[in-house]
């Protein structure tokens, strides 16, 4: 549990993250530090230099309007599950993140810039088409949250790019729901849904499931079973099955959960999410 | 002094340090120079050690030097100190580091020392071992099996020990006859104890005296000291001095000696400088004891009626890659002996087979043995219950040992001519049915049930043995046990009349500081707050035999309280004396803190105004010797028996197979409580790791023997939000073995819960003719079988 040798220098800007990016050999961006540093202390993951991105000013804050929301990368978790301009299930993601003590120190742009394929928050915004704003050498550019993860710790993210912000359109009829892993508390199965509705008519849906595969993916098959539905528990339930079509074979497993239970319970939190949802409209 | 100190639930004398973090850990503790220990761990379950280089690491910047297990060849293994019969040549134990090979994943081959830890840590990665892997086995019922691979060429089919007690002739003949017999395997699995500290070593050679001083994180600082001058060192027990600091928590693991502390110490004599190891929760994971891993088949025969016939008990126990200090003495002695439970069964027998694996050591986890005997037994009723279509509360009443049974000697001499001591079973049965509104809770299962909801309820009528000691038994010829049990305890009362106590119990988190005040104050008549009880200190106290067992009361209290009886004899004639008046003719007022002339309380002299005339000397009567000083040895006549009935509460949700509990209440019996809030706090965390036993804890190791559940993010420890309230009652029914009638509470938690909680699941999933799921009970488990079942 003691880390190798490294050296550590503060950012002041994005601005100056970005250079000092492309002047340090293996340096990592240090935000909340909840998922480097315990990689670190295994000497998992062995940086030269951390680079403390944690006191940027511009990186801070959670701004709404027009419908919808901007949020800082340096938001914490805490902050955003407390944030009334965040979408339901967004803030349920971040409310369920880890302990109090986390969820305090614990970053979005951290968890999503670390992209574990159980965390929570990467479920929602896939599910809400969320926009991560990225700072690089080359300037700014904005990648689809379903574009941005890639695989397992994958992202789009280049290496000298900085995680600036997340925007995603404001939407309260949603919701996340997970299974949390009894040790870690990560999502064994997490699922989010989006729903518009038009009357008691359900106009569009998206849903995503986290936890089972690599990545956090979205159900075609679930979200297509739902529009022109009325969202009673029978379409409800039908839907829910149809994310079988979705999860394709490669479903993660470990000891808390096989793949077998993993596939089965996505129909059974995906279901929840959509009754969260629902309950909401 | 009105209200009485004994019974009163005042806050404990540790804490006001421990909340401010003015209390002293092994991490805190810091001499000028002293130098950090890394130690390199086996990554292979099963390998020889061909070669070893350490060139790399010994000339790396900062490094001091680097060993390995052929420079401690002048120490001895290990002792091992409980050995039951038989297994005295089928023992092995791990060396300062190991030298030949390692038979589990974690056990040392070499150390550096540094200038800090950072350092030596890097070094560690510069240090180059030649290994030969070999096959590996680490289930102990497939380690026995033909053609496992052998873990120690001196114990054939990897067996280290075959213990037998009961008799198995009527035991047979007692199944033979039953009307139903039951038949059973059950896992208790391997759990691994997590103490909020982890272990830690510091030592200290002082070259002019030839002597060591160790700080070292041990529940029995005395047992190291004698373990490693006697056993390992070969050098005088007067040339060593062990320290246990502030220890936090231990459940057992900190009872036992381990290779890094006899290495620490052999260090500084080398290195001729202080050093230091801490143990980093990845070592703990893989370096200190795990504890339970039995795989165990039963036998139970009854009546229609409900009556047990009978008991057939056998066991495989998983004792790890070697022998931890006391880890024979676990499933056996600590376990077979407890399995008449709460009733009156005619008939036992129990094999147990202790086996060597390639997996980290087993030895005593809180209740030890005892919450394994007490899962088998509480299984065991409710399946016969299940079996014959009984209420689970019936069939305990049933067969409960009566009031009026004891002293109980359970059948067929298991518990080897010891007798329960006290007891009223069906008392705490019933508190616990009225806690929980039993009838009422029946009728809302029966609706839920209507509704596709699965609620259920179990109970866990557990007794336990405690105040673990008489010498002469656990001595006893064949049993092993290499040593007494007794407990000591010091009192001087000082001139100015404030009473130090020193002990040879130790404390890590039970509040011993408070409750063995409360022991001198209540019987003293002195103030809480006037009483030291100091420990954990070879230089300075009197030998004991540590803190385990839930002993530390009902032994290590009850030489306190004896040494008070002293003292307060001493008082009373030099209180006469002080008095005019004769010995016979005073009284020692307990709750006033006075000797008084009989029917003349105003003609009184204070213990504090005694004290001052003992300890100045001036005038002192014929023959008495100056101060109020004494020490009592204590060797309990037999152990003691508290008891309780666990109710546990659940929702089964069948779609996911999560088990959530509702409520769980506790009713228990550990005889007139000291200090009423210490004891809730001890049954809370024994429950919380009953319960977590029972749901989500469990170590698991892959087929080349590697920890897969080696981290708090694979193993899954207990959470303060998933538990709900526990809510407890208590019974007091004192114990006759000792004057304070006091049993024990350290471990009745635990023993309690796991079989209370598993009763409830498969109470909830018995519409789906679910009879046995083994723990834990994790969600994925509980779905399949509700999957298997339902369909």
């Amino acid at each position: 549990m003691y880390p190798g040798k490294f050296d550590y220098v503060r950012a002041g800007s994005v601005a100056e993250a970005v250079t000092l990016l492309a002047s340090h050999e293996n340096a990592r961006l240090l935000a909340g530090g909840h998922s480097l540093l315990p990689a670190m202390k295994l000497r998992v993951d062995m940086p030269a230099t951390l680079i403390d991105i944690g006191r940027i000013p511009e990186l801070k804050g959670i701004s709404g309007g027009n419908g919808s929301v901007r949020i800082g990368a340096l938001a914490t978790h805490a902050e955003v599950a407390a944030s009334e301009h965040v979408p339901a299930a967004v803030r349920d993601a971040a409310g369920q993140i880890g302990d109090p003590q986390v969820r305090n120190r614990g970053t979005i742009g951290g968890s999503i810039a670390h992209a574990d394929p159980a965390a929570d928050m990467p479920t929602p915004l896939v599910a809400l088409d969320a926009t991560l704003h990225l700072t690089g050498p080359d300037g700014d550019r904005s990648v689809a949250a379903t574009d941005f993860f890639i695989g397992l710790f994958e992202t789009a993210k280049q290496p000298g790019e900085v995680l600036v912000a997340v925007e995603v359109q404001a939407n309260d009829v949603s919701a996340y729901v997970k299974m949390a892993n009894p040790a870690s508390g990560y999502a064994m199965v997490g699922a989010s849904a989006v729903l518009a509705m038009d009357g008691s008519v359900c106009k569009s849906a998206a849903v995503a499931v986290g936890g089972v595969t690599t990545l956090a993916i979205r159900t075609p098959s679930v979200e297509a079973a739902l529009v022109g539905s009325t969202l009673d528990a029978t379409a409800i339930e039908a839907a829910a099955r149809a994310v079988q079509n979705d999860l394709g074979s490669d479903i993660m497993e470990d000891i808390h959960a096989s793949a077998e239970y993993r596939k089965a319970m996505a129909t059974v939190y995906v279901k929840r999410a959509l009754a969260g949802a629902v309950a909401r409209a | 002094m009105t209200d009485r100190a004994f019974g009163a639930s005042i806050k404990r004398k540790e804490d006001p340090r421990l909340i401010t973090g003015e209390a002293r850990y092994l991490e805190d503790l810091n001499l000028t120079g002293t130098l950090h220990a890394a130690i390199l761990r086996s990554p292979f379950a099963h390998a020889r050690i061909k070669s070893i280089d350490t060139s790399k690491a010994a000339a790396h910047p900062g490094v001091v030097a680097v060993f390995t297990g052929h420079d401690f060849m002048d120490l001895n293994p290990l002792p091992a100190a409980w050995v039951v019969t038989g297994a005295d040549v089928h023992t092995n134990t791990p060396r300062a580091l190991e030298v030949e090979k390692v038979t589990h994943v974690g056990q040392g081959v070499a150390v550096v020392v540094a200038e800090d830890r950072y350092t030596a840590q890097d070094a560690l990665g510069l240090i180059h071992v030649d290994w030969e892997t070999l096959p590996v086995v680490v289930d102990a019922k497939m380690a026995t099996e033909p053609g496992a691979p052998l873990v120690h060429e001196n114990a054939p089919n990897n067996v280290c020990l075959d213990w037998s007690i009961g008799d198995q002739g009527a035991t047979d003949q007692a199944l033979g006859e039953a009307d139903v017999v039951v038949r059973q395997s059950l896992v208790n699995q391997r759990l691994i104890p997590n103490p909020m500290e982890a272990r830690g070593c510091m030592a200290q050679y002082d070259p002019a005296g030839q002597a060591y001083t160790v700080w070292m994180t041990s529940q029995a600082p005395h047992v190291m000291r004698l373990l490693m001058t006697a056993f390992v060192f070969g050098i005088p027990e007067n040339k060593m001095r062990v320290i246990s600091p502030q220890v936090g928590g231990g459940f057992g693991t900190k009872i036992f000696l381990y290779p890094e502390y006899v290495l620490v110490a052999a260090l500084a004599k080398k290195v001729g400088a202080p050093v230091k190891w801490m143990e980093t929760r990845s070592e703990n994971y893989v370096a200190t004891t795990h504890g339970r891993d039995h795989i165990t088949d039963i036998e139970v025969g009854a009546t229609k009626d409900g009556r047990i016939q009978g008991l057939k008990v056998h066991t495989f126990a998983n004792l790890g890659g070697t022998l931890s200090t006391i880890a024979t003495g676990i499933p056996t002695t600590l376990y077979g002996r407890l399995l008449s439970g709460a009733y009156k069964i005619p008939h036992f027998y129990c094999n147990v087979k202790g086996v060597y694996t390639n997996t980290s050591m087993v030895d005593a986890y809180r209740g030890a043995g005892r919450p394994e005997a007490t899962y088998v037994v509480e299984r065991a009723m409710d399946l016969v219950a299940a079996e014959l279509g009984m209420d689970p509360s019936e069939i305990r009443r049933k067969n409960f040992i009566q009031p009026e049974d004891f002293p109980y000697a359970p059948a067929d001499n298991i518990l080897a001519g010891l007798k329960y001591d006290s007891g009223n079973y069906e008392g705490t049965l019933d508190l616990a049915l009225n806690m929980v509104g039993y009838e009422d809770f029946r009728r809302k299962q029966a609706e839920a049930r209507d509704q596709g909801r699965y609620l259920g309820i179990g109970f866990s009528s557990y007794i336990e043995i405690c105040g673990v000691a008489p010498s002469a038994w656990i001595g006893l010829p064949g049993q092993g046990w290499g040593a007494g049990l007794w407990e000591s305890a010091n009192v001087r009362v000082h001139l100015t009349g404030k009473v130090v106590v020193t002990t040879g119990s130790q404390s890590h988190g039970q509040g011993l500081e408070t409750t063995f005040a409360q022991i001198v104050a209540d019987e003293l008549g002195v103030p809480v707050d006037d009483i030291t009880v100091e420990h954990s200190d070879t230089q300075g106290t009197p030998f004991g035999y540590g803190t385990y067992g839930s002993r530390s009361t009902a032994v290590g209290g009850i030489a306190l309280y004896n040494s008070v009886q002293h003292i307060k004899e001493k008082a009373m004639k030099l209180g006469a004396y002080m008095l005019e008046a004769a010995e016979e003719d005073v009284v020692y007022d307990a709750a006033e803190g006075k000797v008084h002339v009989k029917g003349s309380p105003e003609q009184a002299k204070t213990i504090q105004e005694i004290a001052l005339q003992a300890a100045v000397a001036y005038d002192l009567p014929a023959g008495m010797e100056a101060f109020l000083d004494y020490t009592s040895y204590y060797d309990p006549p037999n152990c003691t028996y508290p008891f309780g009935t666990h109710v546990c509460m659940v929702e089964v949700d069948v779609e996911t197979g999560a088990v959530k509990i509702l409520r769980y209440a506790a009713a228990d019996d550990v005889g007139p409580q000291i200090n009423p809030m210490i004891v809730e706090g001890q049954l809370h965390g024994g429950i919380a790791q009953g319960i977590g036993q029972a749901l989500w804890e469990g170590a698991v190791y892959d087929e080349r023997g590697q920890l897969v559940s080696g981290s708090m993010m694979d193993y899954s420890m207990p959470k303060a939000q998933f538990f709900p309230a526990i809510e407890t009652g208590q019974t007091v029914t004192p114990s006759p073995t000792n004057p304070l009638g006091v049993k024990g509470a350290g471990e009745a938690g635990t023993i309690g819960a796991a079989p209370a909680v598993v009763n409830a699941v498969m109470d909830a999933l018995s519409p789906f003719g679910i009879r046995h799921l083994d723990m834990p009970l994790t969600a994925e488990k509980v779905w399949r079988a509700v999957q298997q079942k339902g369909a």
